[in-house]
């Protein structure tokens, strides 16, 4: 059961995912992006992190692709259009990103220690209360880093978007 | 496997009371409206128009489908389907009641029980904002674009004091789960002051729920807040360009979403099924209000206003002494009860919806745009501090 779904949603976030780059309308590459969010949001469902499953449905399927198709939809962006291509990235583009992909998984392989198999539903450490826990025992020190990080932003904004007063 | 068909049978059940409830909600919406503004209301067909909802929806399935030309065919036909289908999935982590045993099985009243049952509902209207946005745009008309734009504003904003003010309840439950949450406000305080979180000590909830009820009705989409479909400057808003059956699932969507937020707002702040006062009392208050309602109904038919009363109004009289028989029998009272005064208080509170539509007019944009950000977000953020600060205190 657990293995089905991941392959319909696995499949769904990879088709999402391609059809983000070939579509040539904004508001369709954005939806797309919702679906490969959506999708990928169930595979943490799948793999027993609930929380982390709902909080990518609330923060990045909703919050933040709805100020994408937001600002889509207010400067009413039209259809892109295909630019002449060289002959170079014509040719070469497609093989040499293979290569750039498989530099790169090898590259983070080989950086990190080796994780132990991961199994669908085996793990319950996934639940708000274990992690709220780990972020202000363990992981302190980054979650007010970031909090502080995204506080600055805000008053970025507000200073960028502040009228000027007389 | 009898988990799957008691599951399947559950799904069943509450599929067929939450679309008769849809339905019929459009019938008590228009007579609660008519009666506060002089009127009848429908009244044609069937007896005090009780078929009515039956007819509109042969009316809606019956019209022509148009589908306008210039419209962005693929998201203006997905459109109408995001919203009404996430409006509805919502119901299924709504409990309804306690665990009750049905024939020697034990189970809950709820189609399934999720330990992230709020989260799940922020996240699913998080995302029914695009039914109305995709609506809006892939008209392709200008009415439609602003009503959409104005609707996804609205909802980001709305969200925040929303969002804001369901966390102070979960302070207080310490989990995330409906039923869960419920739980804990079960008992009463000096033995007749319900523990629900209205009243829930350290930090009465009170407030909170206020906040939440003006939240909801702008997260509907509901007058005073209807922005995106006021007519006189909108003609219809996101939804101009649909007909048919098209139209009816926005209309659809809109009170599923009402239904759920009241459901939501039951089970966070008024105690879910857990009745107003302590047991042996509260499992009769069904029968009482059921015979009062047959003996209005008996009198009306003694004192006929119009020529069908006479028969139609003992009737209703009759179907009512059953209801209060039904709820009067022991053996069905640990699932009925429970059952009564969730949906009670839903009730009143969807009451209060359509009162609401009835008595205010409704907001300018940018009155409404500040006084989500410059009122109801610094209280609902002062009321969540004041929350955590007796929680952690006391």
């Amino acid at each position: 059961m657990d293995t089905v779904l991941f392959i319909i949603f696995a499949v769904v976030a990879i088709v999402c995912g391609f059809n983000l780059i070939f579509q040539k309308h904004p508001i369709s590459s954005a939806l797309s992006l919702i679906g490969v969010m959506s999708s990928l949001a169930v595979l943490y469902l799948l793999l027993g992190a609930e929380f982390i499953a709902m909080a990518q449905m609330i923060v990045y399927g909703g919050a933040v692709m709805v100020l994408f198709i937001f600002v889509i939809m207010l400067l009413n962006a039209g259809t892109e259009k295909a630019s002449s291509k060289s002959w170079f990235a014509q040719f070469a583009g497609l093989p040499l990103l293979c290569l750039f992909v498989a530099v790169l998984a090898f590259l983070i392989r080989a950086a990190l220690p080796a994780l132990p198999d991961v199994r669908f539903g085996r793990w319950f450490g996934g639940t708000a209360e274990n992690i709220g826990k780990m972020l202000f025992t363990q992981y302190l020190l980054p979650f007010e880093v970031i909090s502080i990080l995204i506080l600055i932003a805000i008053l970025g904004a507000v200073v960028l978007a502040r009228k000027e007063i007389d | 496997m009898s988990f799957y068909i008691i599951s399947l049978i559950k799904i069943a059940i509450v599929f067929a009371v939450f679309m008769t409830t849809l339905a019929y909600l459009q019938w008590v919406e228009r007579k609660v409206l008519a009666h506060i503004q002089s009127r009848t209301g429908p009244l044609r067909v069937g007896p005090h128009g009780l078929m009515q909802p039956l007819a509109d929806v042969f009316k809606l399935l019956t019209k022509e489908d148009l589908l306008p030309p210039y419209v962005n065919r693929f998201f203006y036909l997905l459109a109408p389907f995001i919203a009404v289908s996430l409006a509805l999935i919502s119901i299924s982590i709504i409990p309804f009641g306690p665990e009750v045993t049905v024939f020697g099985y034990h189970t809950f009243m709820q189609i399934s029980d999720v330990n992230v049952g709020i989260l799940f509902i922020l996240a699913i209207g998080a995302v029914s904002v695009y039914g109305v946005a995709l609506a809006g745009w892939s008209s392709n008309n200008k009415y439609s674009l602003l009503g959409g734009l104005r609707s996804s504003a609205q909802m980001i904003s709305y969200e925040l004091p929303f969002t804001l003010v369901i966390v102070s309840p979960l302070l207080l439950a310490n989990q995330l789960s409906f039923r869960g949450i419920t739980d804990s406000q079960a008992g009463y305080y000096l033995g007749f002051i319900p523990r629900w979180n209205i009243f829930q000590m350290p930090f009465p909830q009170i407030f909170a729920f206020i906040i939440f009820m003006i939240a909801g009705f702008a997260e509907t989409n509901r007058v005073p807040f209807d922005l995106p479909e006021a007519e006189n400057e909108l003609v219809a808003g996101f939804h101009t360009e649909y007909s048919s059956m098209k139209f009816a699932c926005f209309f659809m969507s809109e009170y599923a979403n009402m239904v759920t937020i009241t459901c939501v707002a039951t089970l966070l702040f008024l105690g879910g099924w857990h009745p107003l006062f302590p047991a042996p009392y509260s499992n009769w208050v069904a029968t009482a209000v059921f015979v009062l309602a047959a003996l209005m109904c008996f009198y009306h038919a003694a004192q006929p206003a119009r020529k069908w009363d006479r028969i139609t109004f003992p009737i209703f009289g009759i179907a009512f002494l059953v209801l209060a028989a039904l709820f009067a029998i022991p053996l069905f009272q640990p699932v009925l009860v429970p059952a009564f005064w969730f949906l009670a208080k839903v009730g009143c509170l969807l009451f209060t919806y359509i009162w609401v539509r009835g008595t205010l007019p409704r907001f300018r944009y940018d009155q409404l745009m500040k006084f989500a950000w410059t009122f109801l977000f610094p209280c609902a953020l002062i009321n969540l501090l004041l929350t955590a600060f007796c929680v952690a205190i006391f």
